[in-house]
Parts: structure tokens; sequence; C-alpha cells
């Protein structure tokens, strides 16, 4: 018996010495040196509803831009490193990209936390970082060399209130999710209702791995809200959804911008019906005008990525596309040198990307305002933005 | 302290004086000062484990400590990190003189729970954030950097002579500790301890010391986190860490302080190293877990030395081979 | 509190709770016949989930559901000949770490199998929910209480009056008479691992209506029947279910106490008063210290 299991381990271990093995064997086709990006996504863990799109993207960019004959004539050579959406994970993988493999820029982590994990090491050793996390405490205050491409969750804060106000609704309840990203986002809820005269009525959470949400939602029914704000970015959103339809509760159900994932609606079911939530134009690009400056651009993508990997296309895919692609036109005006990167990065303006047109500059490393978001609603177990 | 302990803290030295100009690469040295920082944890919990014969799935909730007295007390009370640090162990300390008094009266897998349920407390408050300090489940960042004697602890290499010097100390204090009457008090205990009690081994005593010790190690192993990463949130100091400290010193082999260092560096590579395999990566962490288990079910240090020893003494004698690791592993 | 709130709460905590008894069962099955905690348990939960999911594209529910069952069990079956029986004469530690590792293989293989998406299923009868008074139930609670009620009354007749039954308690009482006696305690331990593999499964296929089955759910079921287990009482059936219903009831009420942030306290609450009770009582509501004195670990 020992003997089988030591050969079976030989052989596991030597198939996996080849497997990596092959990876470095890559063919150098292009005479010049390649440009190295890394990105740091969780592709497996809890998180890896995100990371999944975003390493399937960035490795769908790559290669289009490959195919095509690099940058430059440099090839693109992206190291995709798996933070398990862990941050000790992270904060090893950062240093494997940075030391290791010398890359001059990153893009990612995919979650809030991991992403807060790791700026200290970008700022320490000097090499751009564009996340692909949503917290605005990521960018707020500035960090010389961190950005981020998601919108604000401050401004999908401000569009969903802008959105009740209009509808005359002034009582909140909302209910957040313990990770980073869901706790973010309640402090820019609270932070920012006194702004807009709303009150919050009911203030709930849930843990990332909760099944049940019913006694939250019972609270929230005895408070009289108007309207209910959900914001976390774990499948429990679809639970919050089911179980808020469950216990009767209608007043109507707004998401926060993780809901970008039609997988999140088949989760729920018909209990999605109605809900409201804000995200970049990305969802639905075919009801764009023809003369938006996103269209063709988002409606090649959607295209490309449901084509490849025949998945419906989310937000997420879409944030590693905006970070890779800002680092590429970098690449392509200034070579590969980190510090012309950030300069270059913080100087962009007028960049289209799926999130929207992105601005940089000194004072704002997001690049967004609140008029990147479309607010969607679901319609027949599919996003359709609401007409305004 | 016994020869064969002797020649292994030189032949440590050695390797570890070594290893930096081998690996040309920081990057691998920062892999290195996660295997000391954890293997602080893990030399305690082996103490707590494999001498002691006791069980905790709690000593995340120490590091947690560790890492959060030491980040509090820096960011927003303006004390420096050293001191910081002293009253971060004590808090420790206090703590799990708390729970260890009605707890360690528990035996096997209610010791078990009741460890985990700590840890999950502390992590539960640390997400919760009752009294506003702790920044929630986003947790907080800007932890000052460490400096000894005036050297600022800024670079990896300077990181990984620290940490493997700690502990060095702490590893030959713990050794001393195990070859003394306290260690054999120990054993005894492991050994069964309704018979050690007879003997007249205070059991309750040395079982809460240990527990103590082991506290104060994952306090300080939490303390350096917070200053080698400078960000601290709960989400790393939950049950997936105390269950991965457990494993560690398990598969080194936590009958052997020696033993939890290797699991550690051990475990500590080989997951850094199957991130490589994306997707499968989980899949190759339980498959080399469960392989280890099956092939030296008394942990890969242990378990290796015992085999070369058999060896040795098969050629000496003429008795059965194998049998003598086949009784052990039986034995459990 | 209004009475319709407190039943809305109970109720939400009988439902959960329920699983967390139905996942303590089958720890117990497990620790009875081998002294371990099989830390995969919370992975038969997944993969019952998971293969219900799959198969009820392809059949009607009722007959998804033994077949999934019968899946999970040989899964189960699986898991014990290729890592535990292997390692039968090792120490409970060692055995413990094994299960680890194989939840990770399961956790691994499932994510390769269906991908890291949460997947819903169709509840066993109507999705309307039922008002009692003033409480909205769904039905799908009302089959999770009545599953659970077959699954104990099944197993209690298994292991009063079958020769089976009786032979895997003599294993559990004492492992050497009992295999003097002429039981092949490496076959109960086989049974019991398909078996709690199978009541795992059970518990997945109930539950994955209300919430949704994704391939790293199984650890907090895991977890929570854990904790359910030892506070009923290690071994002891009955303990179980008083474990799980307690522990599930305590987190919603502990979720509904009337101050800011109760929410985020609420598994501390169950683990806080679980640490309390095990000081207070180390055997856990119905196990009894005695025995607990005889077990090796």
């Amino acid at each position: 018996m020992k003997r089988i299991c030591i050969g079976m381990t030989a052989l596991v271990l030597t198939a996996m010495l080849v497997v990596t093995g092959c990876k470095k064997e890559k063919e150098e086709e292009l005479a010049l040196a390649p440009y190295k990006v890394g990105a740091v996504f969780a592709v497996t863990g809890p998180a890896s509803w995100l990371g999944e799109p975003e390493k399937n993207t960035a490795e769908m960019i790559a290669k289009q831009i490959n195919d095509a004959g690099g940058i430059n004539g440099h090839p693109l050579e992206l190291i995709v490193e798996d933070t398990t959406g862990e941050e000790t994970a992270t904060v090893n993988a950062m240093k494997k990209l940075v030391d290791k493999d010398g890359v001059c820029a990153v893009i990612g982590p995919s979650r809030s936390g991991t992403s807060m994990a790791i700026i200290n090491i970008a700022e320490d050793k000097k090499v751009p970082l564009v996340s692909c996390a949503a917290a605005a405490a990521i960018v707020v205050p500035v960090k010389k060399w961190v950005f981020k491409v998601p919108q604000m969750d401050s401004d999908c804060v401000r569009r969903i209130y802008d959105y009740m106000k209009e509808k005359g609704w002034t009582k909140a309840a909302i209910i957040t999710g313990t990770t980073g990203f869901g706790a973010a986002g309640r402090d820019q809820l609270i932070k920012l209702a006194k702004e807009y005269n709303m009150e919050i009525v009911a203030d709930e959470t849930y843990g990332p791995k909760d099944t049940d949400m019913t006694v939250q939602l019972t609270k929230i029914k005895a408070a009289n809200a108007q309207a209910l704000i959900n914001w976390s970015i774990v499948p429990g959103q679809s639970t919050v959804i089911k179980n808020a339809r469950q216990l009767g509760l209608t007043i109507p159900l707004f998401q926060s911008h993780g809901f970008g994932n039609i997988e999140y609606v088949k989760a729920a079911g018909a209990a999605a019906e109605g809900v409201l939530f804000p995200a970049g134009a990305l969802l639905g690009p075919e009801g764009l005008p023809d003369d938006d400056p996103q269209k063709k651009l988002l409606l090649q993508y959607k295209n490309d990525y449901e084509t490849k990997y025949s998945d419906a296309v989310s937000t997420f895919g879409g944030h590693a596309y905006d970070a890779l692609t800002l680092v590429v036109k970098a690449l392509k005006a200034v070579g590969d040198d980190r510090a012309k990167i950030r300069d270059h990065i913080e100087n962009t303006t007028g960049f289209v990307g799926t999130a929207g047109v992105f601005n940089y500059s000194p004072q704002d490393h997001c690049g967004l305002d609140k008029t990147a978001f479309v607010m969607y609603t679901v319609k027949a177990g599919k996003f359709v933005p609401v007409e305004e | 302290m016994g020869k064969k302990n002797l020649f292994g803290l030189a032949s440590l030295v050695v390797v570890l004086l070594v290893v930096p100009h081998l690996l040309g690469n920081p990057y691998y040295l920062g892999v290195l000062v996660w295997c000391g920082i954890y293997g602080l944890v893990c030399m305690g919990l082996s103490l707590f484990m494999g001498y002691c014969g006791q069980i905790s799935l709690g000593h995340a909730g120490f590091c947690a400590l560790g890492a959060y007295i030491s980040g509090i007390l820096t960011t927003r009370f303006g004390f420096s990190p050293w001191p910081a640090l002293g009253v971060a162990m004590l808090a420790s300390l206090l703590v799990a003189f708390v729970v260890g008094l009605p707890t360690l009266r528990l035996k096997g897998h209610y010791l078990a729970m009741a460890t985990l349920g700590f840890g999950m407390i502390i992590f539960v408050a640390a997400g919760g954030d009752p009294f506003g300090l702790t920044g929630g489940p986003s947790g907080f960042w800007g932890i000052p950097k460490l400096s000894v004697f005036g050297v600022v602890l800024d670079s990896e290499v300077k990181w990984y002579y620290f940490v493997w010097a700690v502990v060095l100390v702490c590893l030959v204090a713990l050794l001393n500790i195990v070859h003394s009457r306290v260690g054999r008090a120990l054993r005894s205990i492991h050994g069964g301890e309704p018979a050690a009690k007879a003997m007249g081994v205070h059991t309750a005593r040395y079982k809460t010391q240990t527990f103590l010790l082991s506290a104060a190690l994952g306090s300080l192993a939490g303390s350096f986190y917070a200053h080698y990463v400078g960000f601290v949130n709960p989400h790393p100091f939950g049950l997936n860490f105390s269950i991965h400290l457990l494993t560690m010193v398990v598969v080194g082999g936590m009958t052997n302080l020696w033993g939890a260092i290797a699991g550690t560096a051990l475990l500590t590579i080989l997951t850094r190293y199957f991130r490589v395999f994306m997707d499968w990566g989980v899949f190759f962490d339980g498959f080399i877990l469960v392989i280890i288990m099956l092939v030296f079910p008394e942990g890969l240090f242990v378990g290796a030395a015992r085999r070369l020893g058999g060896f040795v003494s098969r050629k000496r004698s003429t008795g059965v081979p194998g049998q003598a690791s086949r009784q052990a592993a039986g034995g459990g | 509190m209004e009475l319709s709130t407190i039943l809305q709460y109970a109720f939400a905590g009988i439902k959960i709770g329920s699983i967390y008894a139905m996942v303590a069962l089958g720890f117990n099955i497990i620790y009875n016949t081998t002294g371990i905690i099989n830390l995969a348990q919370g992975e038969f939960v997944m993969l019952g989930g998971m293969f219900t999911v799959t198969l009820a594209k392809l059949m009607p529910l009722g007959l998804a559901f033994p077949i999934a069952v019968l899946a999970v069990a040989i899964v189960g079956c699986l898991f014990e000949r290729a890592a535990i029986w292997p390692a039968r004469r090792s120490s409970v530690i060692t055995l413990i770490m094994i299960t680890i590792g194989g939840s990770f293989l399961l956790k691994g293989a499932a994510m390769q199998v269906w991908g890291k998406n949460s997947f819903p299923l169709r509840p066993f009868s109507s999705e309307k929910p039922i008002n009692i008074l003033g409480a909205w139930v769904q039905p799908q609670v009302f089959w999770i209480i009545g599953v659970l009620a077959v699954v104990m009354i099944l197993l209690t007749l298994f292991f009063r009056f079958t020769l089976t039954g009786k032979a895997m308690r003599a294993c559990a009482a004492n492992r050497a008479a009992a295999t003097l006696s002429g039981i092949s305690v490496d076959r109960m331990v086989l049974l019991s691992f398909a078996l709690s593999a199978g009541i795992g499964a059970i518990a997945g296929i109930v539950i994955t209506p209300v919430t949704l089955v994704d391939y790293g759910c199984g650890s907090m079921y895991a977890l929570k029947g854990f904790a359910a287990a030892v506070l009923g009482g290690l071994g002891v059936s009955a303990g179980a279910v008083v474990g799980g219903l307690t522990i599930g009831l305590m987190e919603c009420f502990g979720a509904a106490l009337p101050f800011q942030g109760a929410s985020s306290y609420k598994d501390g609450f169950a683990l806080l008063i679980l640490f309390v009770f095990l000081c207070a009582k180390p055997s856990g509501i119905l196990g009894r210290a005695a025995i607990s004195e005889l077990k090796k670990f």
C-alpha cells in the first residue's frame, strides 16, 4: 500500500513538474524582450466568482495583443497569480510578481480586502497597481502608485440615492455583507445618507457564508422602510432577494454594482424580478445609442468573451479588461519603465473602457464618476436598463 | 539538550546562513519569512499538542490578538512597535489564562470545539468591531515597520534574518524545556493523564503553562504579521488558519519540535507552489495532505527520522524490519 | 416582541438547525465506529446538493433524490477505502488530518466538475410561503423538518432492531470486544461512512431549495454540525438533534437581539454559549462524562 502511495505521489509530482516546465517553454516568436504584466486574481476560493471572468478576460486580451504582433513589437507576457481571495496569499503573490518575475505593473486583486493588503507593497516597491476592486478606500486618499478601474462605491451609492430621491423615497433599510466590499459600502451608505437626507431605518449585516437572512429581513420588515439596499459581493446577495420575497417584503430592492453577473439572477430565480442596481453599460450595450463612445467596444468585448468562454459576460471581467488595456496603453506609449507607466496612467484622460470613460488625474485615481452608472433592473431573467 | 539537537541546531544555522546566498531572489526569502512567522506559532502548538497531548483549533485567535493589539496600539495610540508587542503578548497571556482555566479540563474533541469556539469569537469580534477600533471587516492600514537596534526592517532579507533569529532563540528555549523535568512531565500527560496524575504530576498546571506559552508565541507571530504586512483585517485569522496551523504541526510530526518547523516550511512552500495550478491547487493541497498522512502517519519529520533510524538499527540487529515503526504507528 | 416575529425567528432557527442536526448525525455515526470527527462531512452535504441540481435537469426530483443520496454514499465508501482504511492503525489526529485533506480533495474535485457558480434547486412543492399566525414560512421548511424526523426514526429503528445496526453499536461500545465476537469492524467503518455520507447528502438536498449550493459551502456546514454534535454530546443521536436545533435557534435569536449590529455577532453568540456550556458541562447536553472518559480521544 505504502509503495503504491509513494509511487502515486512520485507520479503526480513528476506530472506537476512537467506541467510547470511546459508553461515556461513558451516559444518566443517575437524578437524583442517581452513586456511583463502581473495579475493577481481570486481564481479559486470564495471570491472565485470574480476572479474567474477576470482571469479569462485578461488572458483573452493578452492573446489578442500577441496575435496582433504585440506592443510595439514586444510580446505581452501576462503572469496570473491566484490569490485564493486571502490576504496573505495575495501579499505573497504580489511579492512574487514584483521581485521574482519583475513585472512592470500589476492588475487586480479582485477583492477590496486583498487590494488594501498589498497597497503597502506597491508603494514600497514603486510598482503601479491597477485594482479591480470597488471600495473607495483603495484610492481615497490618493496613493501614489495605486489606481483602480471599477466605479467608486460612493458613486454607486449616489446613483441609488438619486434614484430614490426622484421617486420620493426617503427611508432606506440597508443590509450589507461582512466582507471588505460590504463594509466599505455600508460606510458610504451611512455617510452619504446625510447629504441626501435619507433616513437609514435599519442597518443589518450578514456573513459571507450565511445561507439564511430571514432574521435580518424580518427586522427590516418591521422598520417600515421604503426601499431595501443590499450591499455584498457573495452569493448571499441572491439569498437576500429570495428571503425578502418569501417574507412578503414588497418594497423596492436595490443591489450594489456587485450584482453585475447574470448568475446571481439565475440563482435567485423569479424573486430577482424587479431588482434595481447601478452598473456599467457593459450589461446591456445593445440599447445604447450608436454615437455612444463605449458602444462598439462593449459589443466587441461581449461578443469575444461570450464566444470564447461560452459564458455570459460580467462587469468583473470588464474590470480586468479596463485594467489591462490601461496598462497596455501606457506600455505602448512609454515602454516598460514602472515610474513612466505610473505617470502615464495618472495623466490618461478620455480612455474609453467597459466601465465608462476614464479621466485620471493626480487627485483622482479612479477616473470615473457617477455618470458611468446605468440603472438596471431584472426583467424576465435578464438585465434591462431602467428607462427614466 | 542532547547531541542530536545541538547537531540539528548547528545545521539549521548553517542552512539559514547559506540559503540567502543560494536564492538570488527576495521573493523566495519572503516565503521563508512566512515559514518563520508560522514556525513560531507552530512550535508553541507542537509543545501543546505533541508533548502535552492536547488539541487546539483556536490558535489563530492568539495570532489575531497579537496582530490587532500591535496594530491598534501603534496606529491609534502612538505606541512604538516594541512596547505594543509586549502589551499584546501580556494581553494574550491574560486571555489564554482566562480561557485556559475552564477549557483545559475538557478532553479530545470537546477541547477542540471549545478552542475553536474561542478562535471564532475573536474572529467575530474583530469583524464586528464593538469598540470602533478594529476597522470591522475592512481592517485598517498603515502599521509602522518594526526596527531592531536602529535597523528598520524594510526588506525581505532583513526580515528573514530577524524572524529566523527569533525562531532560533525560541527553539533553543523550547528544546531546553522539553529536555528538562517539565518536558518529561508533559510527555507523561500525553502518555496518559490519569497515570501522570497518579505519579504526582501536577497535570493541570503543566497544561495551563504550555497553553500560555503557545499563546504567547502565537501573539508574537501575530505582531510580526502586522508589522510585516502593514495591514490587518479579520479574514486571515479565521478557522481556516487554525486548521492550517494544526495541519503544519501534524504533517511535520507533532511529537517533535523539529517536526513543527519542518512541517511549517514544507506546507508553506508547497501551498505557495500549488497556486501555479490555479483551479487544481485546492485539489493538490488535499491530495498531498492525504498522501503524507498515509505514508507517514506520525508526520513527515518524525516518520522519516524513524525510518532512517530503523534502517541503521536493522543493519545492526536482525530484528523484524519495520516492526518498530509499525508498532509506533499502531499505538494511537 | 410580537408573536408573529418570534415565530418567524423560530422557523428560521428550526430550518437551519435541522440541517445542522443532520450533519451532526453524520458526525456521530462515524465518531461511534472510529472515534474520529470526519471533517469532510460538510463536503457530503455539498455533493448531495450538487448531484441533485445536475440530476434534476434530467429526471423528476423524486428520482433524482435517491440517486444523489446513493451517489454520495458511494463517494463516502470510496473515500473510506482510499484514505481512511489504509490508515486505520494510525492515531486519531492523523485520521482527522486525512479527513481535512479529503475535504480539500472533494472541494477541489467539485470545483472542477461544477465550476464556481452557485446553483439553485426548485423546492419540492410550492414556492408560495404559508402564513402561520403572521409568520411567513416556506413549504420547504416543513419538508426539512419532516425529513429530519424520518431520518431520525429510521436511524433509531436501524440501530435498535437490525443485526447490522446492533453490530455497529457494538463497535462503538468496544471495538476489541466487537472484533472478538465476530463483527468485522472494517466493514462497519465502511458502512458508517456510507451511512453518514448518505445522511449528509439528504441534508444537502433538502436545504438547497431554500439556500443555494456551491463548491465551497461545505465547510460552514461542517463547522456548525460539529458544534451541534459536541453541544448535544458526541455520539448521541438525540443529542445531535437537540444540539443542532439549539444552535440554529441561538443564531437566529442572537441576530435578532435589539442592538445595533447584532447580526454581525450571530455566529459569535452561538459559539459563546456553546463555550460557556462546555465549561460547565464538559460532555455536552446529553453526553455522559463516564463514557467520554473511556474514549481514546
